[in-house]
């Protein structure tokens, strides 16, 4: 990222930005997760729905997601500053201007959900900026700073992309759908919070209650703990309501028994190295299990298909 | 804030135009997705009418 190194000397006067900077805040790594879940939504929802329309669905979503997380970077920028994890975001290197980033994240919200409404429905343009609010107003806004909690409720903003997905196609909600729901939301907190475990300073220098500054490792680790065993279990109920056949129950059931073997070690570990490293090893491998739930629903319906077709 | 040298002012317009090439392929995106969402609501109906 020669860019980043050499732009320091270039101060956003005027207008300086790269179009690089642009794309930087709308964080297009979390954008990719939220493009890869609302597209398993889109595909697992009954009925099925024109690739055109659907592709513009997803396009919605993701801009959507980039949006508010231009709002979050706006609102932020005074905490990204001091945190180093975020110090190099666009506005707190001065790369580009607060305001900059406020309106883009309002532009890019309004059309997303616009589109997605002459698109695809109503009810999936409504659930879009429901997300949006949610995640640039109540997280950002209001949670983030004042509750330790904060990334249990927040974690729902980045829940809500497949539900949206499955909204383009049926125009509603469902059980299936509320159970995607339900995997991301309950395995944001042992995500983040073993991010937070290892990275603690860092949320400290900037003020930001998360949950082992506020409650202590121990506790965190114990929450750690219990959210991943009710993950597992919310993850094997697709199994008994036919939403998900055995290829999904196989693999949900042993990524889901590693997460908990992981998040078991991170428990029992009593000195601050093992218990950095442990945490770290949680959250690397959180982020491939969530990737392997969602791939083994789209293989799993794939499976399906062919069955049937053969 | 440093002030603008004439190295950087090359390196400002450079950044401009970019951020102008970029806007305008974003906003030909747009059209083309109303365009062709038009086409997928509407069907080749769009095309049968009286004149």
């Amino acid at each position: 990222m020669a860019y980043l190194d050499d732009s320091r000397d270039f101060p956003a006067y005027a207008g300086g930005a790269r179009v690089e900077d642009y794309v930087q805040l709308l964080k297009p790594r979390v954008m990719s997760l939220v493009v890869f879940t609302a597209f398993v939504g889109l595909l697992l929802a009954p009925g099925g729905v024109n690739p055109v329309i659907g592709l513009i669905s997803i396009l919605c979503i993701a801009v959507g997601a980039g949006a508010s997380g231009a709002l979050n970077m706006w609102y932020d920028s005074d905490i990204d500053r001091v945190m180093s994890r975020t110090a190099n975001r666009p506005i707190p290197a001065g790369r580009i201007e607060r305001d900059h980033a406020l309106a883009l994240g309002l532009v890019l919200s309004a059309f997303s959900v616009l589109l997605l409404g002459l698109a695809a429905n109503w009810f999936a343009a409504g659930l879009l900026a429901f997300t949006i609010f949610f995640y640039a107003v109540i997280y950002t806004m209001w949670l983030k700073r004042s509750t330790p909690q904060n990334i249990v409720i927040g974690g729902a903003a980045g829940a809500f992309p497949p539900m949206v997905g499955w909204a383009a196609v049926t125009g509603g909600i469902s059980l299936e759908s509320c159970l995607l729901f339900l995997i991301i939301f309950l395995w944001t907190p042992p995500h983040f919070w073993a991010l937070a475990l290892y990275k603690q300073s860092d949320y400290g220098a900037a003020g930001i209650p998360m949950l082992p500054n506020v409650a202590g490792e121990a506790h965190t680790k114990l929450q750690i703990l219990v959210y991943t065993l009710v993950l597992v279990a919310i993850t094997l109920v697709p199994a008994f309501i036919g939403f998900g056949g055995w290829l999904y129950t196989a693999v949900a059931a042993a990524t889901g028994f590693w997460f908990i073997v992981l998040s078991v070690r991170l428990f029992r570990t009593r000195e601050d190295k093992a218990m950095r490293k442990a945490g770290r090893t949680l959250f690397t491998y959180s982020l491939s299990y969530l990737a392997l739930i969602f791939v083994a629903f789209l293989a799993d319906r794939a499976v399906t298909l062919l069955g049937i077709s053969s | 804030m440093s002030l603008p040298t004439p190295q950087r002012d090359e390196e400002f317009f450079k950044r401009r135009r970019r951020r102008s090439i970029a806007l305008a392929l974003v906003l030909v995106g747009l059209v083309v997705i109303l365009y062709v969402l038009t086409i997928v609501k509407m069907g080749p109906a769009v095309f049968d009418r009286a004149i």
